[in-house]
């Protein structure tokens, strides 16, 4: 059966399946607009979470590690009752969308960023700190100047990010509802797949999602790999 | 990726500084944009929460695409079981209903989340188990006499457990047949139908499904079906109209054309051809009453 997986994953790329492509761009814009909006909100977070003291910000740095671990269903399960007719934000008509399945992922997503941020930011800060001092800047100007200086490892922190929003299953599955050409990603529909019993295509489209989120780390790597020779 | 510099290593300049926020700035800008990527789809369309039994044998992609032709209306289909398709419709989460429990149903509209229900289809349950059928139900001469045999034998039986229409109908069967379900024989998964029929294959168990998912299904080792036929296995699907009063929001004009249109002779029709390995899975029966 692994063979016939690897040759329906064969099939489906090189005969570039308007299915497949349709799915698997969803899959994409999905997974890097919640990875976006999570490291526009996690980033800055991370970093004043590593520069700034003050009253719970060790239960705020404990409470965003906790959340890494996260179940994606309960993630899920709560923007469903959020964007439900019957929930608070019902009138927004956003359940059942590619949008309720991006707040979903936002929300997996951003904890993951926010708290290794703060940790790489901290490692730097501690490196640069008295330099950054004499310099008299101050500590919001310090955040992004930390920010791009572990760039580097902040790549890594995103794809982390990345792989959690791709990967995961139970989120999207109820914020979204697998509407077919709608909702329906590369994880919802390896679930369907192996619900009819159509096992080698199920795995098969998994292949494809793993050469995908492969594919995503290696240009990362050659993106991080060019800067580094540019630095010297 | 790590990397490390020691302060005297590299100095920072102020002009760095500078270069940093410009940078996160631009790169925030980006993100916005590509947030705003996501377009939603223009054309009418009504979602619609029904069981995974329509969805995994195909039917609706047989259907839809011709309701769409002649209506101009997309359907976005949730296929979900039947306990949660009516949570679902309860919240107002979904324009229409289109299940298979007709005693839940006509509760659904005594409530008043409903105005109407009919009958749309059917089709029946069928028992599947191991080929070699060590509870001997394949000579059973009721679904009563072969859920009773079951029980009896001990021999492993796999349950949706997730107040599906299925789940439903399976529990009232073990009533008729005087059991109560629930020794270690007995195996509650709490998933849909397909998924459950996967485990069956995999610990050889008894399992109870209906026909559609059944004959769609591509996974089936050493199962075979091996009961069918009695009366009381019959397997009703209904399309409710939800309730204007309740959920004025959804869009009932065109969930009420999808409603008519089922009921209608060419939806019926359109039922009627639907097959999947040359046999048919869904019997049109509005008129029936």
């Amino acid at each position: 059966m692994t063979d016939s997986a690897f040759a329906t994953a064969l099939d489906l790329i090189v005969g570039l399946d308007p299915d497949l492509l349709a799915i698997v761009s969803l899959s994409l814009r999905i997974s890097l607009t919640a990875v976006a909006i999570a490291a526009a909100l996690a980033l800055p977070l991370g970093a004043a979470l590593a520069l700034y003291r003050f009253p719970g910000r060790a239960p705020l740095i404990i409470a965003l590690n906790a959340l890494m671990g996260l179940p994606p269903v309960v993630a899920g399960l709560s923007v469903y009752l959020l964007l439900s007719r019957a929930g608070p934000l019902g009138s927004l008509g956003l359940l059942f969308t590619p949008t309720a399945m991006v707040v979903a992922q936002v929300i997996l997503v951003l904890p993951i960023l926010a708290s290794l941020t703060r940790q790489k930011v901290e490692e730097l800060h501690g490196e640069y700190a008295e330099q950054l001092a004499s310099m008299g800047i101050s500590r919001v100007r310090r955040i992004p100047t930390l920010l791009w200086d572990a760039r580097l490892a902040l790549i890594t922190v995103m794809l982390a990010g990345f792989g959690r929003a791709s990967a995961e299953v139970g989120a999207v599955m109820i914020v979204g509802g697998n509407i077919d050409g709608v909702t329906r990603v590369m994880t919802t529909a390896i679930v369907l797949e192996t619900s009819k019993g159509n096992l080698p295509l199920a795995l098969g489209l998994g292949i494809v999602l793993l050469a995908l989120v492969g594919l995503i780390n290696a240009l990362a790597h050659l993106i991080g790999e060019s800067t580094r020779r540019q630095l010297g | 990726m790590s990397h490390r510099h020691t302060p005297s290593s590299r100095r920072l300049s102020s002009m760095q500084v500078r270069r940093a926020a410009t940078s996160a700035a631009a790169a925030c800008a980006l993100m916005l944009g590509a947030s705003s990527a996501l377009a939603q789809d223009a054309a009418p369309f009504i979602t619609l929460a029904s069981t995974t039994s329509t969805q995994n044998s195909g039917l609706f992609d047989a259907i839809i695409p011709t309701f769409t032709d002649s209506t101009g209306i997309d359907v976005h289909v949730v296929a979900v079981g039947t306990g949660q398709a009516f949570e679902i419709a309860r919240r107002g989460d979904a324009d229409s209903l289109l299940v298979h429990d007709t005693a839940g149903e006509e509760a659904f509209v005594a409530d008043g989340y409903a105005s109407q229900r009919d009958d749309v289809m059917y089709n029946d349950f069928v028992l599947i188990g191991p080929s070699d059928d060590p509870a001997g139900i394949r000579d059973a001469d009721s679904a009563a006499t072969a859920f009773g045999l079951i029980a009896e034998s001990g021999a492993p039986f796999t349950s949706r457990g997730d107040d599906s229409g299925t789940n439903r109908a399976e529990l009232r069967l073990w009533d008729a047949a005087g059991v109560e379900p629930g020794s270690d024989w007995y195996r509650e998964l709490g998933s849909g139908m397909g998924a459950t029929l996967n485990t069956a294959a995999g610990m050889d168990a008894y399992v109870m499904s209906d026909r559609a998912t059944w004959v769609a299904f591509d996974n089936r080792q050493n199962l075979e079906l091996l009961f069918e036929g009695d009366d009381v296995l019959f397997n009703q699907y209904g399309s409710l109209k939800l309730s204007r009063e309740r959920h004025p929001e959804l869009k009932h004009d065109l969930a009420d054309q999808w409603h008519d249109w089922l009921l209608s002779e060419q939806g019926q029709q359109a039922i009627g051809d639907f097959e999947v390995k040359g046999q048919q899975l869904f019997f049109p029966n509005a008129d029936a009453h």
